[in-house]
C-alpha cells in the first residue's frame, strides 16, 4: 500500500515537472520544428504541426546564413558583448571589492545605491540617452550600445561580486599584507585569483545581459547591417505582415540555445554563492 | 633585535575604547603573552602592532624605529592568525615561499629557506599538498613555517592553538615553546586561555576592557595579583574572595585546607567551612561550600590534592584554615591589591 | 640560522598610495560611480527636464513649459488604456507567477532523475533572449498557423458547429482585444516564471533542516509545517521574487512590441511601448518622457520594499 502511494507521488512529481518543462520549452520546440520543416509542410494548416509530414530540410538555414544579415547580427552582438564585459569587469570588480571590504557606513549605503540603479528602467532613460547618442554622433553605431549597456551590467555585477568577495576571509588579505604585499598587491595577487569563480560568473552574466538587450538596440540602431541579433531577428526577418518563418525560427533558435546553456550553468553557481550568504 | 615598545596607545571604535592608553615594552627574545577575556583589547593591540589596525592615539616602536605610520610589510614582523590564513589556491611550498617571493628574493635562496623552515617544523613531506588536504595540526605548522621563513624581528600569534583538538593543543603548546626557545625570536602571543598563558609565557600581560591590569611572570601574576580581576581570572577555580569590612580577603583554593593539615608557624586563620558539594577529579578534589555565618555566608572552594584522603561529607561543617602568608588583601572599591601582612 | 633576508624596505618610506585604505577605496569605486552618475543619474534628470519641456526630435531644445505634458497624457485615452494595461498585466501575471514558481521550486527541491535537463528546459524562457523567445510565441499565436488552434480543431473544440470555442477555424490570439491581452499576460508569466523559481529555490534551500526536523519530531503535520515554518521564513524572499517580477514586467517593452506592437488598436498598449511609440518613433520627446515618468512612483516604492526585505534576508 505504501509503495503504491509512493509510486503515485513519484508519478505525480514527474508529471508536474513534465508539465512545467513542457510549458517553458515548447516555444523552442516550435523553433526547432519550423527551422527544419519545408515551407509547404509548415504553411499547410491541415498538417500536424508537431511532426514532420514531409522530410526535413536545411533550406531555411541556408537562407538565414546566405541571404540575410544574420551572421552580421551575430558578429555585432559578439563585439558589443565582449566590449561590455571588458568595461564591466574594469569598473565592477574593483568597486565590488572596495565595497565588500570597506563597507562601514558610506560603503554599505553606496553599495545599495548602486544596486538600486539597476531598477531604473531603460524606458525612462532611453529618450535622454538617445539625445546623448545623437549629440556625440553615435547613432547607428555599435558604440552607442557599448557605452550604454553597462548601465545595467555594472549595478548588477557589482552586487553579484560583492557577495562573492564577502566570502573570502579578511584574514587572507591581512596575511598577504604582513607577508609583504601592499593593499593593492594583496587585492590583485591574492583576492582576485580566489574570486575567479565570481569573476567568471560576471563575465557570463554581463555577456548574456547584453545579448538579451532589446530596447536600447531598437532605439539606437535602425540600419539593418548594424543590428544585434536580439533586434535583428524579430525586425528584419519579419517584413510587415509577411513572416519568413523558416529563417526566422532558425535565427531565433541558433541565437537562443547556446547562450541559454551557458547561462543556466552559471546560474547554478550564482545561486550557490548567493544562498551561501543567506544561510545562517 | 626584536624589541617592541607600545607608547600610550589607544584605539577607539566609534565611542568604545577597545584599547585604553596602553604602555608596554617587550624584552628581547621573550615570549610575551597577552591574556584576557574576549573583548579586552588584546587582539586589537596585536593587530595594531602588526599594522593592520591603526591606533587612534599613541606610537609603536620596533627596534628603535617608529613604525606607527608604516604598512605591515615594512615592519619586519610575522603573524599567525587564528585561522592560519593559508592561501588556499597555493601549495604548501608556495605558501611558505610567499613572503620571500613578495620581496623578490631569488629562486635559489627561496628554495633554501623554504626547506629550512619546513625542516624546522617537520613538514618537509607536505610541500606539494594544498591546504585543504592538511589536518589542523599540519596547517598550523605551515603557518608557523611561513612566518619564520623571513627571520622576522617579532613574531605575533593570535590564538593559534584554539582551532586544534584538546589533545593536540597540549603537545602543540610544548612544541611551540621549545621552538621559540631555540630560535629566540621575540614572540607576542594572544590567548584567552589562562592555562595556556601560564604554560607558555615568560611574562604575561593581563588585560581587561582595553587596559593592562598587570604585567609579570606567571609566578608574580598568580601569587601576587595586582587586583581582583587578575586574581579571579587567573587560576581555575579562581581565587576565593571574602568580604572583611573595606577590604576583600583573598586566598587560592589550594591554600585552603582542613585545619590540621595546614603548616603554619606564621599562624593561620581558621574558618568553619560548611561543605555543600564535592567533586572528585582524580588528581584532586574540589570542595565547595560556605564560610562565615549562614546569612552572610560566602561561597568558597577548596582544592585538595588526591593524596589528602581526609573524608569529607556534604552538609557537614569542618574547620578549614589558610596560612597567613597565603592571604591577599584587596581594596573593596577599587579592587586593587593592598599591601598588608601578606606581602 | 641561515643568512638574513634583506630587511623590509624601510628607507624612511611611509608606504604609498597603494597602502592607504581610504584613498584606495575611493579610487576603486570611482569609475563605477562616475559611470553611473553620468549614464543613469544625468539622463534621469534630463528625462525629468524633457517631461516638462516641449522638445521634439525636430527641435530638441529645452524650453520648460510646466506640467502640461503630464496633463495631456492623462487626457489621452490611449495613455489611460496603457496605464490600466500596465497595472493589470503586471499584477495578474505576477500573481500567477508567484504561485506557480512556488510549486515548481518545491518540485525542483526533490530528488529526481534528469534534473539537469529539466532545469535547462525550465530556465529557457529567461535564459534565452526575450525577443527571440517571444518569436516562438508569435508562431503559437499566429492567426492561421497556430498550433494551439490546430490542437483545438483536432479535438473538435474549434472549427465545427458544435465546438465549444466556436465555429471559426482560428482564434485570433493577437487580433481580438481580449484575447490579445490574455496572450500578452501569458507570455509575461512564461518569461518571469524561471526567475521567480530560482529566487524561491534559493529561499527554500536556505531553511535550516533542523527546524523542519524539529517540527516533525514535535508532531506537526506537513500542512502545519508549511504554514508555520516554511511560509514565514521564506516570506521575505518570496516577496523579493514578487517585487522583481513586478519591476521587470511593469517596465517591459519587448513582449508587447514583438507580439502586437501595442495593438489591436492599442488594446495591449503599455506605458513602455507607448513611450516608445510617442517619444522615439513619433519624435515627441517631451510627451514620451512624461509618459515614462509615470512608471517612476511604482518603481520607487518597489525599491523601498525590496530594500527593507533585503535587509531581513541579508541578500544585499
Amino acid at each position: 500500500m505504501r509503495n503504491l502511494s509512493k509510486l503515485a507521488r513519484r508519478g505525480g512529481l514527474y508529471t508536474l515537472l513534465g508539465v512545467f518543462a513542457f510549458f517553458s520549452a515548447f516555444p523552442f520546440y516550435w523553433m526547432v520544428i519550423a527551422t527544419f520543416k519545408r515551407d509547404h509542410d509548415l504553411f499547410s494548416p491541415l498538417n500536424n504541426p508537431f511532426l514532420f509530414n514531409e522530410p526535413p530540410t536545411l533550406e531555411h538555414l541556408r537562407t538565414l546564413f546566405t541571404e540575410t544579415h544574420f551572421v552580421g547580427y551575430l558578429t555585432n552582438t559578439a563585439i558589443v558583448g565582449f566590449a561590455v564585459v571588458a568595461i564591466t569587469l574594469a569598473t565592477a570588480v574593483p568597486a565590488a571589492y572596495a565595497l565588500a571590504r570597506w563597507a562601514r557606513g558610506w560603503g554599505e549605503t553606496l553599495g545599495i545605491g548602486i544596486f538600486l540603479t539597476y531598477l531604473v528602467p531603460p524606458t525612462i532613460l532611453f529618450i535622454p540617452l538617445s539625445r546623448f547618442a545623437s549629440f556625440f554622433g553615435l547613432q547607428e553605431s555599435l558604440w552607442s550600445l557599448i557605452l550604454v549597456y553597462p548601465t545595467f551590467t555594472i549595478p548588477f555585477c557589482t552586487w553579484l561580486l560583492m557577495g562573492f568577495f564577502k566570502t573570502i576571509p579578511k584574514d587572507i588579505e591581512e596575511q598577504a599584507m604582513i607577508d609583504g604585499l601592499s593593499r593593492f598587491g594583496a587585492m590583485t595577487r591574492v583576492v582576485f585569483p580566489l574570486a575567479i569563480s565570481g569573476i567568471l560568473t560576471v563575465v557570463v552574466f554581463a555577456f548574456t545581459l547584453s545579448m538579451h538587450e532589446f530596447i536600447y538596440a531598437l532605439t539606437f540602431i535602425s540600419v539593418s547591417a548594424k543590428k544585434t541579433v536580439s533586434i535583428g531577428v524579430p525586425t528584419e526577418l519579419v517584413r510587415g505582415d509577411v513572416f519568413q518563418w523558416g529563417p526566422l525560427m532558425a535565427g531565433a533558435l541558433i541565437a537562443s540555445i547556446p547562450v541559454a546553456g551557458v547561462y543556466t550553468y552559471f546560474l547554478d553557481r550564482f545561486v550557490a554563492g548567493f544562498t551561501m550568504g543567506a544561510v545562517k | 633585535m626584536g624589541r617592541v615598545e607600545i607608547r600610550s596607545v589607544s584605539k577607539k571604535f566609534g565611542e568604545t575604547r577597545a584599547v585604553d592608553h596602553v604602555d608596554l615594552a617587550t624584552n628581547e627574545g621573550e615570549f610575551l603573552v597577552l591574556l584576557g577575556p574576549s573583548g579586552c583589547g588584546k587582539t586589537t593591540l596585536l593587530r595594531m602592532i602588526a599594522g593592520i589596525e591603526i591606533p587612534t592615539e599613541g606610537e609603536f616602536v620596533i627596534d628603535g624605529r617608529v613604525v606607527t605610520d608604516l604598512p605591515p610589510r615594512m615592519r619586519n614582523i610575522a603573524m599567525v592568525f587564528q585561522s592560519y590564513a593559508l592561501y588556499p589556491h597555493m601549495t604548501v611550498y608556495r605558501n611558505i615561499a610567499f613572503p620571500l617571493a613578495a620581496r623578490g628574493v631569488e629562486k635559489g635562496e627561496v628554495h633554501k629557506k623554504v626547506e629550512w623552515a619546513a625542516g624546522m617544523f617537520k613538514i618537509g613531506k607536505l610541500l606539494d599538498r594544498k591546504p585543504r588536504e592538511l589536518s589542523g595540526g599540519e596547517r598550523q605548522r605551515v603557518a608557523l613555517a611561513r612566518a619564520m621563513v623571513r627571520d622576522p624581528s617579532v613574531f605575533l600569534l593570535d590564538e593559534p592553538l584554539s582551532n586544534l583538538d584538546a589533545l593536540l593543543r597540549t603537545s602543540a603548546r610544548e612544541e611551540l615553546r621549545q621552538f621559540q626557545r631555540r630560535v629566540g625570536v621575540t614572540t607576542i602571543y594572544v590567548t584567552h586561555d589562562q592555562v595556556e598563558a601560564m604554560g607558555l609565557g615568560d611574562r604575561i600581560v593581563v588585560m581587561s576592557q582595553g587596559k593592562i591590569r598587570q604585567v609579570g611572570t606567571p609566578m608574580e601574576i598568580y601569587q601576587h595579583p595586582a587586583d581582583t580581576f587578575v586574581a579571579t581570572f587567573v587560576g581555575s577555580p579562581p581565587m576565593n574572595l571574602l568580604e572583611q569590612g573595606d577590604t576583600l580577603l583573598g586566598f587560592r583554593p589550594e591554600t585552603f585546607f582542613p585545619a590540621d593539615a595546614v603548616e603554619g608557624s606564621e599562624g593561620a586563620v581558621t574558618y568553619p567551612f560548611e561543605v555543600t558539594y564535592l567533586e572528585y577529579l582524580g588528581a584532586e578534589r574540589l570542595v565547595y561550600g560556605n564560610v562565615g555565618e549562614k546569612s552572610h555566608g560566602r561561597h568558597v572552594v577548596s582544592r585538595l590534592p588526591g593524596s589528602l584522603t581526609i573524608p569529607l561529607e556534604a552538609g557537614k561543617t569542618y574547620p578549614f584554615a589558610v596560612a597567613r602568608r597565603d592571604l591577599r588583601r584587596f581594596d573593596r572599591k577599587s579592587g586593587l591589591a593592598v599591601k598588608g601582612e601578606s606581602a | 640560522m641561515t643568512s638574513p633576508v634583506p630587511p623590509a624596505d624601510t628607507g624612511g618610506g611611509r608606504g604609498g598610495i597603494f597602502d592607504r585604505r581610504e584613498t584606495l577605496a575611493k579610487l576603486l569605486i570611482a569609475p563605477a560611480v562616475l559611470y553611473i552618475v553620468a549614464m543613469i543619474g544625468a539622463p534621469f534628470v534630463l528625462a525629468i527636464l524633457y517631461s516638462m519641456s516641449n522638445a521634439t526630435t525636430g527641435d530638441p531644445s529645452l524650453h520648460l513649459v510646466g506640467l502640461r505634458n503630464f496633463a495631456a497624457a492623462l487626457d489621452d485615452p490611449v495613455f489611460r488604456i496603457a496605464l490600466r494595461n500596465t497595472v493589470v498585466f503586471t499584477l495578474l501575471s505576477q500573481s500567477i507567477v508567484i504561485v506557480l514558481s512556488r510549486v515548481l521550486a518545491n518540485a525542483l527541491m526533490k530528488p529526481f532523475r534528469g534534473k539537469g535537463i529539466v532545469r535547462f528546459l525550465v530556465m529557457l524562457p529567461w535564459t534565452a533572449p526575450i525577443s527571440l523567445g517571444t518569436i516562438g510565441w508569435l508562431w503559437m499565436y499566429d492567426s492561421i498557423f497556430s498550433p494551439i488552434d490546430w490542437v483545438m480543431r483536432y479535438l473538435g473544440a474549434l472549427g465545427t458547429a458544435t465546438g465549444i470555442l466556436g465555429p471559426q477555424t482560428n482564434l485570433y490570439w493577437l487580433g481580438v482585444p481580449g484575447l490579445a491581452m490574455a496572450s500578452v499576460i501569458l507570455v509575461n508569466v512564461w518569461r518571469i516564471l524561471p526567475l521567480a523559481t530560482v529566487i524561491q529555490l534559493g529561499g527554500l534551500s536556505s531553511i535550516p533542516k533542523d527546524l523542519i526536523e524539529a517540527a516533525e519530531v514535535d508532531g506537526a503535520s506537513p500542512w502545519r509545517r508549511t504554514l508555520m515554518i516554511t511560509i514565514p521564513l521564506t516570506l521575505p524572499i518570496v516577496s523579493i521574487a514578487f517585487l522583481f517580477g513586478i519591476v521587470f514586467t511593469f517596465t517591459d517593452l519587448v513582449v508587447v512590441y514583438v507580439l502586437t506592437r501595442g495593438g489591436p488598436v492599442h488594446a495591449t498598449q503599455v506605458l513602455s511601448s507607448w513611450t516608445f511609440f510617442k517619444g522615439i518613433e513619433a519624435g515627441d520627446l517631451a510627451q514620451g518622457a512624461a509618459i515614462s515618468l509615470f512608471m517612476f512612483p511604482v518603481l520607487a516604492m518597489a525599491a523601498v520594499f525590496i530594500l527593507r526585505l533585503a535587509r531581513r534576508t541579508e541578500v544585499v
